[in-house]
């Protein structure tokens, strides 16, 4: 506790002496050391900005609707972008050719190479909503009708892989941020309440914690869903596991909290505060929420990939969002399916995608610690 | 009675000549000698009363084990018990019938009766069995077995669901035995398919169940862990091994009664052995892998994937084009009054419009479905008979295309209007909204519910697709009524008419859209329900094929079940199989097990 205190202590002095033990890092001379790294933030904030981005822009960027059903491709192999046409003229602006289906052999494609159709910028197409304000028509990019481009191939109803990658990311990203703001703001106020209190609260709601650590939360979902009616819409199936794995998952970031709220009430400023009277919403909101605020963000950028996960594994089950709404869940149990597995390899990438999401937020994790453990934050 | 002395012995001898060879070659050689001898001797000494039945498919050569799949363990191998498809499968070799139907030509043949005979009115059969035949124990077989089994598939306490086959218009059927070889069936009204009855009820052996039954103890008799010796039968087959969770194997039966040509007794495989692989997708990898000599029921997805390397592999595909198998989405039109208030019975209102029902039905894309769904395998439906049933089948049937205009014109003419955003309303301004149950697990099944989706969507309604565990799916359809659509399937199990009765009559156990009470909720339900029960006593074929034709109308147009699509049979067997003949009607793939034979010898697998 003394140790605790000393070192709180001179943190908390105005001027910038460094805790004795963090010191010969801090003055890590090399470029790569934590310091250097911690100093990069950004490294892992614009990727995930930019990939968030994407996918709430998922109509502006993605050529076609998600539920465009086109039932002579199904399965159809990814657009082949081609710069030099059969007279062997060279191309600047890459095209394609229209993909056509031979009757007589299914699962086979072929290119109709008697016209080109190059790919334009910010061509007109479906419309779509923006922020659910106002309808556009305008897509990145886009052929001529007949002709479609689908970069990434597409799926076994012949809708269009990639738009439905950038339409289900939207579903599967803020499913994962809405779940772990409210679990880590649930868990951060039990944890602070917990803490600050102590006695016979702190006891009640850490056991209770210690139990929903223990829950298995996929049966109570499954339990959860079993007593729904049947007719549930995508957005209230997506809404209805937010807020369950949410609000499961707040144990973790509680204890966290408690532990950090625990060291930082018994500080000599707070109990100087205290003593000068202030009441104990003042302490919390003041004193103590603060200092847990490296904590919250960490768990916070941790449990965020973590709750993506448990909304692909939902809806993979069927129990997330259903179709024809896309979210990388569903778009993967498409899998399932030997066929599409050892075939279709375009049908993987949801999971290409998850992986890098994954490690972007990963990455943010790391570098918020760093910056964390040399008191950055 | 002193051949049938000399018969147990030496059947014994060759049983003991089996055990006493290990390698698979020589008890092959010694097996082949002895038939051939043995057939030799049999027809016509010194076998004089033994009256095999003679095959005419090419000639075999003895020996091979042959590998085939469950896609879950037999429960059980009884027959008076079985309802599942791997017990089916198992059993339907280690049993025979009286008259069978030849899965191939769909037509009736003699199997265990020889001959039978019909009186005039069509209600009195009488049927002369095989003289001198034996079960697979040794032990002959005479009409107090066939009077034992009739006695116990009827008997309400034992709960055979074959019972309700034997049941023609609420009575039993009677069966007496006139002399050793010769039983009478007496039916309680005359029934235009009444020989194909007793196809697939297996002749069970007095000698080993009559005390069985005796004691009351009918439905625990013969599960797969009985020790193989007391699961006795007449099939070309008898229990070898059971292996909890591994394999259940089958030996040749040596007093098996039909012989070909030459007088080689039949089955020519030593041994047919059925592993239990889970999925459709295990059967394949373990097919594909070589450890399978058969498969059946293959997805159009592995089968093409099977297709591309067929050269390479050394198997033979059979694509046998669609089966009786229909798939069909039908709302639920059961009588749900006492519910009240609940939205159903407001919605039932849009479901029980004939209109709305074809409308529904104009909009769906069938060919969509067999292309996306069945890659092509498969054959669109606009009535409930498939393709297959070249008898049956109403030809002149109209197959109208998708048409979206249709459907929308039949929606206008019973009041339902459309909203700015497209959205489909009622009269009354109700959103149009219903869920689609369907099986969870069955991807094809999933597959078409999300195109039915797509396809309704047009029309501005909304439809939320719920696969559900299969319990909680026949829970909701044949109990609670407390679902608004459904997609399922039915395999119809012969070629006749009649098996379909349950489907259609009120009150039938598979009459799915209104299954609450025998009273008919249109006329359209009554008279369909008129046409099968005249049918069934008319004998004619002309005349019934008129009434059934007119039951295919009724349902192409009143739509209790909207027919889809009927799946392609699809097949794998190892090339070296010969007499393979597989059958678009239910066993597919071995239903002449007795008579397939391996061209070289298999290789022993390792096991």
């Amino acid at each position: 506790m003394a140790l605790a205190d000393k070192s709180a202590s001179a943190r908390h002095a105005s001027d910038a002496r460094p805790v004795p033990f963090l010191t010969p890092k801090r003055q890590a001379p090399t470029g790569t050391g934590p310091a250097q790294r911690a100093g990069k933030l950004w490294l892992a904030l614009i990727p995930l900005a930019a990939v968030h981005s994407l996918v709430m822009f998922a109509g502006f960027f993605a050529p076609e609707d998600y539920a465009e059903q086109d039932r002579t491709l199904p399965l159809a192999p990814p657009s082949r972008l081609h710069f030099v046409d059969p007279q062997g003229r060279f191309h600047v602006v890459p095209f394609v050719y229209r993909i056509v289906p031979p009757p007589a052999r299914p699962g086979d494609y072929l290119e109709d190479q008697s016209r080109v159709f190059p790919i334009g910028i910010l061509v007109r197409g479906t419309p779509y909503r923006v922020a659910g304000i106002f309808t556009s028509r305008r897509h990145l990019f886009g052929v001529e009708a007949p002709a479609k481009i689908f970069l990434l191939g597409r799926d076994e109803y012949g809708r269009d892989q990639l738009s439905r990658l950038l339409y289900g990311g939207r579903v599967s990203l803020f499913a994962g941020l809405l779940a772990a703001m409210l679990s880590v703001t649930t868990g951060a106020l039990l944890g602070a309440c917990a803490g600050f209190y102590g006695g016979w609260l702190d006891g009640a709601l850490m056991r209770f914690s210690e139990l929903f650590l223990a829950l298995p939360w996929l049966y109570l979902l499954l339990a959860v869903r079993a007593f729904l009616p049947l007719r549930v819409s995508p957005s209230e199936a997506l809404l209805l596991a937010i807020t369950i794995v949410g609000l499961v998952g707040w144990a973790r970031p509680a204890r966290l909290v408690r532990g950090v709220v625990l060291s930082a009430r018994g500080r000599n400023y707070v109990l100087a505060a205290r003593g000068f009277g202030a009441s104990d919403f003042y302490l919390i909101r003041r004193h103590v929420l603060p200092e847990t605020f490296g904590v919250v963000l960490t768990q916070a950028a941790l449990l965020a990939p973590q709750y993506i996960l448990a909304e692909v594994t939902l809806s993979f089950f069927g129990l997330g969002v259903g179709e024809p709404v896309p979210s990388w869940g569903n778009m993967l149990s498409s899998l399932l399916r030997y066929y599409v597995l050892s075939q279709c390899w375009w049908m993987l990438s949801p999971g290409l995608a998850l992986i890098g999401v994954s490690l972007l937020y990963y990455l943010l994790t790391s570098l918020l610690q760093e910056r964390l453990r040399i008191g950055q934050l | 009675m002193d051949n049938c002395e000399i018969l147990g012995t030496l059947g014994r001898f060759r049983q003991i000549l089996a055990a006493l060879g290990r390698q698979r070659f020589r008890v092959q050689l010694v097996l082949a000698g002895i038939a051939i001898t043995a057939a030799r001797l049999t027809l016509p000494a010194p076998y004089p009363n033994e009256e095999l039945l003679v095959t005419s498919n090419p000639i075999g050569r003895y020996g091979g084990r042959l590998v085939a799949a469950l896609r879950s363990e037999p429960k059980t191998l009884n027959p008076v018990t079985a309802v599942d498809v791997a017990s089916l499968e198992v059993i339907r070799r280690m049993t025979a019938d009286l008259i069978h139907i030849n899965r191939y030509t769909h037509r009736t043949e003699p199997a265990l009766a020889k001959t039978w005979k019909v009186s005039r009115d069509g209600r009195h059969y009488i049927l002369h069995l095989r003289r001198g035949i034996r079960f697979s124990d040794g032990r002959p077989f005479n009409a107090d077995d066939v009077v034992f089994t009739f006695q116990v598939l009827l008997d309400e306490k034992v709960h055979s669901p074959q019972r309700d086959l034997l049941v023609v218009g609420g009575e039993p059927i009677a069966a007496r035995k006139i002399d050793a070889y010769t039983v009478e069936f007496e039916l309680p009204q005359a029934d235009a398919a009444a020989e194909r009855i007793f196809d697939s009820i297996a002749i069970l052996p007095r000698h080993v169940l009559q005390k069985v039954y005796d004691e009351e103890k009918m439905d625990q008799a013969w599960t797969p862990g009985t020790p193989s010796g007391e699961v006795v039968g007449l099939g070309p087959f008898r229990l070898k091994e059971y292996n909890p969770g591994q394999h259940i194997i089958l030996e040749r039966n040596p007093y098996y009664w039909k012989a070909d040509r030459t007088g080689n007794r039949l089955p020519y495989l030593d041994e047919i052995a059925f592993l239990f692989a889970g999925s459709e997708d295990a059967q394949f990898a373990r097919f594909q892998a070589g450890e399978l000599d058969v498969v059946s029921r293959l997805s159009p997805d592995n089968f093409s994937l099977l297709e591309r390397k067929r050269q390479a592999r050394g198997y033979k595909l059979y694509d046998l084009g669609p089966g009786f198998q229909y798939e069909f989405l039908f709302f639920n039109l059961n009588d749900m009054s006492s519910k009240g208030t609940e939205p159903i019975v407001r919605e039932q209102e849009w479901f029980r419009k004939v209109e709305f029902r074809q409308a529904v039905s104009a909009a769906l894309d069938r060919e969509g479905i067999v292309r996306l769904v069945y890659q092509g395998r498969g054959a669109p439906l606009w009535g409930h008979v498939t393709p297959a049933n070249k008898m049956w089948v109403d030809a002149a049937l109209p197959r109208p295309p998708r048409s979206l205009d249709r459907a929308r014109q039949l929606l206008k003419s019973v009041g339902f209007s459309w909203k700015d955003d497209g959205t489909l309303i009622d009269s009354r301004g109700e959103i149009v909204q219903f869920s689609i149950v369907t099986n969870a697990g069955n991807s094809q099944r999933e597959k078409t519910a999300t195109i039915i989706q797509d396809d309704l969507a047009k029309l501005g309604m909304r439809v939320h697709v719920v696969p559900l565990e299969f319990r909680a799916l026949t829970d909701r359809v044949f109990h609670t009524f407390d679902y608004e659509a459904c997609l399922l399937g039915l395999v119809s199990g012969d070629a006749d008419p009649n098996p379909e009765m349950n489907v259609w009559i009120l009150g039938g156990g598979t009459h799915l859209w209104n299954l609450s009470q025998s009273r008919a909720s249109a006329q359209w339900e009554s008279e369909i329900d008129g046409l099968m029960r005249r049918q069934l006593t008319t004998l004619d074929y002309h005349q019934r094929k008129k009434l059934y034709d007119r039951v295919q109308q009724l349902v192409a147009e009143d739509l209790p079940l909207i027919c889809l699509v009927s799946p392609n049979i699809l097949v794998g067997a190892n090339e070296n199989l010969e007499n393979f003949q597989p059958a678009n009607l239910s066993d597919y793939a071995l239903w002449n097990a007795d008579q397939l034979f391996f061209r070289k010898a298999s290789p022993d697998q390792p096991r």
